[in-house]
């Protein structure tokens, strides 16, 4: 039996379809979300069928792989040509760092492992006597469970190389740079489990910017969309839950304490952007031990700057969409990538060409 | 990267429970949920934690959360 | 190796006597004793003849099979070689009439294992009425091969040839059960995710759900496809593209396992791009569709056949998808089966 949560009736659809129809605005409008699964679900089910021409859906950094930057990816590679085995997620070992990804370095010699979690890079450093680190990418709602593992029993030769990111930093960003034109938010449901609605307040305070969380059924993107629709004609934006089954307004208080524990929040580099003020995670100083960057000497590494030739900055702020980079599809595909949003799993790239995001009518 | 799964709780030992997801069984660690779970019940399951609790109650109320909204725009009719 | 069980060793593909006692006693008595040529397979000589029906088209194909974990829920290598075969003759309606086996084993490997195996293959062929003819053994040193490599090829008879290509605008497309059971069932069974579920391979020999369908509709059937590698999405764009037409295909009417939706969601996997190994895309005149889907559905390998989609000009050489929710969107040629080592 399915559970009771699939809510992709075509019936429901239409209505919010119609009702999206008649709360759009006569002049168009920018929606910006900051979650590679919304844009998953919205290309993969044809959403954008539903929305007047008026209304735009882009996504904009919600790819964790897209925005590490290219100093850690440089990073994890001189780990592992000491000798290290390196664990992280399949789609960041085939990422471009400074030319150069972890899955060349593989084939180059180093070992490099992918995992499906923190606790898959404990058991590897349980089986063996060499060095093991964790690439540890993901925003809010898979940062707390490398946190859970670091307060376990950590093997002695397993060691961190945290490159966690928090995303209201980044929808803060992307309103202060320059022609985003941005109309609203459509917030991630599963780092809102985690962080809670009130976790957005400060960074919009001051800004009048609506934001609605909202969930991942295709009817829960519609009903978010319908939301933050309202919001803007009503010249009333809030953050406002889209999502209420599963995010409260103080999120997951044991996930938070978790966090707490062990990270604090610091700026960070977010590929394409630019460092952002408490936009990610270093230790906390008893947690320090844990910290790869500081158990191996990699030397120097060159402050990040993106040389792939291609949009990715744009499309990862949402300035662009894939198909307005002149290399999608032609000489940036898949299987030959040349910047990040054509390899991360959740990169707004790589979700167009595979399931083609441009709208049929 | 966001990918949670709504589970239902098979049977709970500790803080692990046994959830299943339309007939696939996984293990699923309840460190993070504020509240006890019992089987029946729902849970958000990401990369192996429990995040959320949900209940069959809760997929019915985000079924009036739709269909208040397109009535309030006149886009259905009322009660449908 | 110190344990007691018997296992391969290089004098086992070597050509002589150990070799001789492998096939006697072993591999003949499975597989002989089927087919009515002259010469049969237990004569062991360097061919076999065939008493192939002279009428009709023959079809010949061949397939090499390296599925990994060799065991795995609904089947193993050994019922997938056979499958793999007969269904390529299926689907280009043929009745399977002869294959051939070659293996090349791994020293060490473990004979018992290599008896299921066999015993697999056998019954494979006999729910389809074809034989071996002819077989090779080879044995590579550990570690040069890991475990088991299975080529078959195959022989069939077709009163005419079915190709994939044939499509024509108006047509219906029906697939004949469930999508993505293969592919699903192996990625869970490989451990890595720990998961577990009740989701089987759908490995079968289909010739005799095919069979009643040529039978009865003739040349109403306008071309046959096996979504294996690459699964149904793979297959359905090879269609569009070599007859230049455009399919559209309803999400809505795609038959899929509960268990296999699940998976999909939890690993991120689409259903329709991971391999088919009981099911057939058959494409029928549309007067003919409601006949194919009832005829199929009288058998136990078609209980849950559907009709899919139709073929339009709308989009030559692609496939539409129109989605459950109502949107459309081009389910486009995956680059490549995402579970590796799956056939």
């Amino acid at each position: 039996m399915s559970h009771p949560f699939r809510f992709s009736d075509p019936r429901r659809a239409r209505q919010l379809g119609d009702a999206i129809r008649l709360l759009a605005p006569h002049e168009p409008v920018k929606l910006v979300h900051v979650c590679g699964t919304h844009e998953i679900a919205i290309t993969r089910n044809g959403l954008r069928r539903f929305l007047p021409e008026t209304v735009r859906v882009l996504e904009g950094p919600g790819c964790p792989v897209c925005v590490t930057p290219p100093a850690d990816i440089e990073t994890a590679i001189r780990i592992g040509e000491r000798g290290a085995i390196v664990c992280s997620f399949g789609d960041m070992l085939r990422v471009p760092g400074f030319g150069r990804s972890l899955d060349a370095a593989r084939a180059d010699g180093c070992d490099v492992r992918t995992v499906l979690s923190a606790d898959e890079a404990v058991r590897i450093a349980e089986a063996t006597s060499r060095e093991v680190v964790f690439f540890a990418v993901g925003f809010e709602t898979t940062a707390p469970m490398t946190a859970a593992v670091t307060l376990e029993r950590v093997p002695p030769n397993l060691s961190i190389l945290l490159s966690h990111k928090r995303i209201p930093p980044a929808m803060a960003a992307l309103l202060d740079l320059p022609n985003t034109g941005i109309a609203g938010f459509l917030a991630p449901g599963h780092v809102s489990t985690i962080i809670g609605t009130a976790a957005y307040e400060p960074w919009m305070s001051g800004r009048r910017m609506p934001v609605v969380v909202g969930g991942f059924e295709p009817l829960d993107i519609l009903y978010a969309i319908a939301l933050l629709l309202r919001q803007i004609r009503d010249r009333r934006p809030t953050v406002e839950n889209g999502y209420p089954r599963a995010v409260e307004k103080n999120g997951n208080l044991a996930a938070q304490r978790l966090l707490d524990d062990v990270f604090e929040p610091t700026a960070v580099a977010w590929r394409g952007i630019g460092v952002l003020p408490m936009s990610g995670y270093r230790f906390r100083p008893s947690f320090e031990s844990l910290d790869a960057r500081a158990r191996f000497d990699v030397g120097e590494i060159p402050d990040s700057h993106d040389s792939a030739g291609c949009r990715c900055p744009e499309v990862l702020t949402a300035r662009a969409v894939p198909s307005d980079c002149p290399l999608f599809g032609a000489r940036c595909t898949p299987l030959s990538p040349v910047g990040p949003c054509m390899v991360g799993a959740e990169g707004a790239c790589a979700i167009w060409f595979r399931y083609d995001g441009e709208r049929l009518l | 990267m966001c990918l949670a799964a709504p589970a239902r709780v098979v049977s709970v030992s500790g803080q692990t429970a046994v959830v299943d997801y339309d007939g696939v069984q996984m293990n699923a660690r309840l460190e993070t949920l504020s509240e006890p779970v019992s089987p029946g019940d729902y849970v958000l399951v990401h990369a192996g934690f429990a995040i959320q609790r949900m209940s069959a109650e809760d997929g019915e109320a985000t079924l009036r959360l739709f269909d208040e909204l397109a009535a309030s725009l006149g886009s259905a009719p009322t009660g449908s | 190796m110190n344990d007691r069980e018997p296992r391969i060793t290089s004098l086992h593909g070597a050509g002589g006597e150990v070799m001789d006692q492998l096939l006697s006693r072993l591999v003949f008595p499975r597989l002989a004793g089927r087919a009515s040529g002259r010469i049969p397979l237990s004569a062991g000589d360097d061919g076999a003849t065939l008493d192939v029906p002279r009428d009709g088209e023959l079809v010949f194909t061949t397939d090499s099979h390296i599925v990994k974990p060799i065991f795995f829920p609904g089947g193993d290598i050994g019922r997938l070689a056979a499958s793999g075969t007969l269904n390529d003759l299926a689907v280009m309606g043929a009745r399977p009439f002869a294959l051939s086996l070659a293996a090349v084993i791994e020293e060490g490997f473990l004979i018992a294992d290599l008896e299921r195996i066999l015993d697999s293959f056998a019954a494979s062929l006999d729910e389809v009425g074809a034989s071996v003819a002819c077989g090779d053994t080879k044995v590579m040193p550990a570690g040069d091969l890991d475990g088991i490599v299975l080529t078959t090829s195959g022989i069939g008879v077709a009163r005419r040839a079915i190709s994939d290509a044939a499509l024509r605008v108006g047509d219906r497309i029906l697939v004949t059960g469930t999508l993505g059971d293969h592919g699903m069932a192996l990625l869970a069974a490989r451990g890595e995710f720990h998961l577990t579920t009740a989701l089987r391979s759908d490995v079968a020999p289909i010739w005799p759900l095919i069979e009643p369908l040529l039978d009865q509709l003739g040349d109403a059937v306008h071309a046959m496809k096996d979504p294996t590698r690459g699964g149904l999405a793979a297959a359905l764009n090879e269609m569009a593209r070599k007859s230049r037409t455009c399919i559209e295909a309803v999400e809505a009417d795609l038959p899929i396992r509960p268990e296999v939706l699940g998976l999909s969601d939890l690993l991120g996997i689409s259903p329709l791009e991971v391999a088919n190994e009981g099911k057939a895309i058959v494409v029928v005149d549309a007067h003919a569709a409601d006949d194919a889907l009832r005829i199929l559905q009288r058998h136990p390998l078609g209980v849950s056949a559907a009709i899919i989609g139709t073929v339009t000009e709308e989009y030559p050489g692609r496939v539409v998808l129109a989605t459950e929710v109502g949107g459309r969107r081009f389910l486009d040629m995956p680059l490549g089966d995402p579970v590796p080592r799956i056939c």
